[in-house]
């Protein structure tokens, strides 16, 4: 918290506009070590308010905005975005043929995101325009989007809402409203829970200050995924050295099939 | 306990795969068996991506044959020459095996076509086995005169040319059915992780007709080198080998092949086949299923150029 509390005498310190945010992270590295179990990120920061009267603004029915001093300051929404590497994949559909359940389509999309989690204050259609969402590809549809399929399915569209449908059951892509905790309108936090099944490297965190329906303030940090020790040995050995890798497993069959039938005639003597 | 296997990029816990290590070992200790073809399947029920159970279930195969080979060799029943070219089939046809699985992946039919030769292979394999073993123990249980056998018999193996003096199995056959026989156990050492034993020690034994001493330790010399060739063959095409995954099925499997060989001494020849056999069965009957009955998901996610 005392971090949080010095975020927020920067902000303070900051010059005055529609509003700021700035954000931190409990960790910004995760390791996949041998005994990961997944792990828990708290995203955390403070929010810097115009100076007065700059809030009190109300639409003049013109569409512009007038000052009004009478209207309370409306309150300030965060929304957390937390993106995985992007991967190619492909989504295959399955269909019966001659009485067995094989892969009959398959649509490609050359970039999506491998993990990806939205925390809000609030449910998102009732903070966000849906053209905002699309300018900043906020929402998970919005980052995975059906005009990137790159192949000839009668249905593109049905792809990327089974791959959205797929990932969310898998907790690799969280919806979570009312996620981010507000305090005093100035701090917010919400904890992220990144699953087991991470893929290395940068999960890049937005955090968004919304007003209206409308994005007003980003913050952007990133939490860098790598596995480490021997497991970072291991893989990297595996991808770049394959043929000593793959000796390297031939070896150790070899030397724990034989080492373990001789432990086991020495101890039945 | 969890453990991440970086290969196989997910969780898993220890104790199941030692357990699913020390299962098959057991099995694998009563009959004198490899047991690849349980380990790979069971692999896949848990979870692991096929392309790296495939893999890791070969390199497991080495793990388990590597003391027979070493027995065997010790006892004079291998027939090195018979072994050497059953060996050139299998690597040939492992190679083939791999890009066959290449090109079956880009399709996206890998998993079906390694589904589909588990049934195949291990329900024509279980059917034989159940039946010969069910009229074997119908015969034991009769006592009658015990029918005189031929050395071996002969067919048209014996008409075909390219002959070769193989002395240990006191054989003189051509070596395109020994090559042939390789390539098949290599193709599917290659696509279906396993060593190839229950296909190989029957074919050396009926079309060969090689002496049954020594055709289980040449089925294990050859294996072990295919096996060794296809999980190297595997880690430098595909990167699939997961050796962390590999480790812990290789230790649960040998300390399982111990309890195993106590267990089968104390049961009847007979019976363990009739057992085996149905274990065949099973595990064919399972995949057979899985691909019968609607999925739970019509639609899966891969990522190309990575298995």
């Amino acid at each position: 918290m005392r971090l949080a509390l010095t975020l927020l005498l920067i902000t303070l310190a900051l010059p005055g506009r529609a509003g700021e945010i700035v954000g931190a992270l409990s960790q910004n590295r995760v390791s996949l070590t041998a005994n990961y179990s997944g792990s828990e990120i708290l995203i955390f920061g403070a929010i810097r308010h115009e100076p007065a009267g700059g809030g009190n603004t109300r639409p003049d029915g013109t569409g512009r905005a007038v000052i009004d001093p009478d209207a309370p300051p409306r309150p300030f929404d965060v929304i957390i975005t937390v993106e995985g590497p992007r991967q190619p994949v492909a989504i295959w559909r399955k269909a019966r043929r001659f009485g067995i359940w094989v892969n009959v389509d398959v649509a490609y999309m050359a970039s999506v995101p491998s993990f990806y989690a939205v925390a809000t204050t609030a449910p998102l259609d009732r903070i966000l325009t849906p053209e905002e969402d699309a300018r900043h590809r906020i929402s998970a549809g919005q980052a995975i989007r059906a005009e990137q399929v790159t192949s000839a399915v009668a249905d593109p569209e049905t792809y990327p809402r089974e791959l959205l449908r797929i990932r969310e059951a898998a907790q690799a892509y969280q919806r979570l409203e009312r996620w981010v905790y507000m305090d005093r309108d100035i701090l917010f936090r919400a904890n992220v829970r990144l699953p087991t099944n991470l893929t290395e490297g940068a999960y890049t965190t937005r955090m968004y200050l919304v007003r209206d329906g409308e994005v007003v303030h980003q913050y952007r940090t990133a939490i860098f995924v790598r596995k480490e020790g021997l497991e970072q040995w291991l893989s990297h050995l595996a991808y770049n050295q394959p043929l000593l890798y793959g000796l390297l497993a031939l070896g150790i069959a070899l030397a724990a099939g034989w080492g373990a039938s001789e432990a086991a005639r020495f101890l039945r003597r | 306990m969890q453990i991440y296997l970086p290969i196989a990029e997910i969780v898993a816990n220890a104790l199941t795969l030692l357990g699913i290590g020390g299962g098959v070992g057991v099995l694998s200790g009563m009959f004198g068996v490899g047991g690849g073809f349980l380990i790979t399947p069971l692999l896949f029920f848990i979870g692991i991506p096929p392309a790296v159970a495939v893999a890791t279930g070969v390199n497991q195969v080495v793990a388990s044959s590597i003391s027979g080979v070493l027995a065997h060799l010790k006892r004079k029943t291998v027939d090195l020459r018979m072994g050497t070219v059953l060996l050139v089939g299998g690597i040939v046809g492992s190679g083939l095996g791999i890009l066959l699985l290449r090109l079956l992946n880009r399709l996206g039919q890998a998993d079906l076509a390694v589904q589909l030769s588990y049934v195949g292979f291990l329900g024509v394999v279980g059917a034989l086995m159940l039946q010969e073993s069910l009229r074997a123990w119908w015969r034991s249980t009769r006592a009658g005169p015990a029918q005189r056998r031929k050395l071996h018999s002969h067919n048209w193996v014996h008409a075909l040319p390219m002959k070769m003096k193989f002395r240990t199995s006191g054989l003189y056959i051509s070596v395109i059915p020994p090559l042939l026989i390789g390539g098949v156990v290599g193709v599917m050492a290659a696509v279906m992780g396993v060593g190839g034993g229950f296909l190989m020690v029957p074919a050396m034994i009926y079309l060969l007709g090689m002496p049954t001493k020594v055709v289980v330790g040449t089925s294990l010399f050859q294996i072990i080198f295919v096996a060794g060739f296809t999980t190297v063959m595997h880690a430098v095409t595909s990167q699939s080998v997961d050796v962390v995954l590999a480790f812990f099925l290789i230790i649960g499997g040998v300390i399982g092949a111990q309890v195993g060989a106590v267990i089968g001494l104390a049961l009847k020849a007979e019976q363990l086949r009739i057992l085996l056999a149905l274990i065949v069965l099973a595990v064919a009957g399972k995949i057979a299923l899985d691909l019968a009955l609607p999925p739970q998901d019509l639609f899966t996610i891969t990522i190309p150029g990575r298995h």
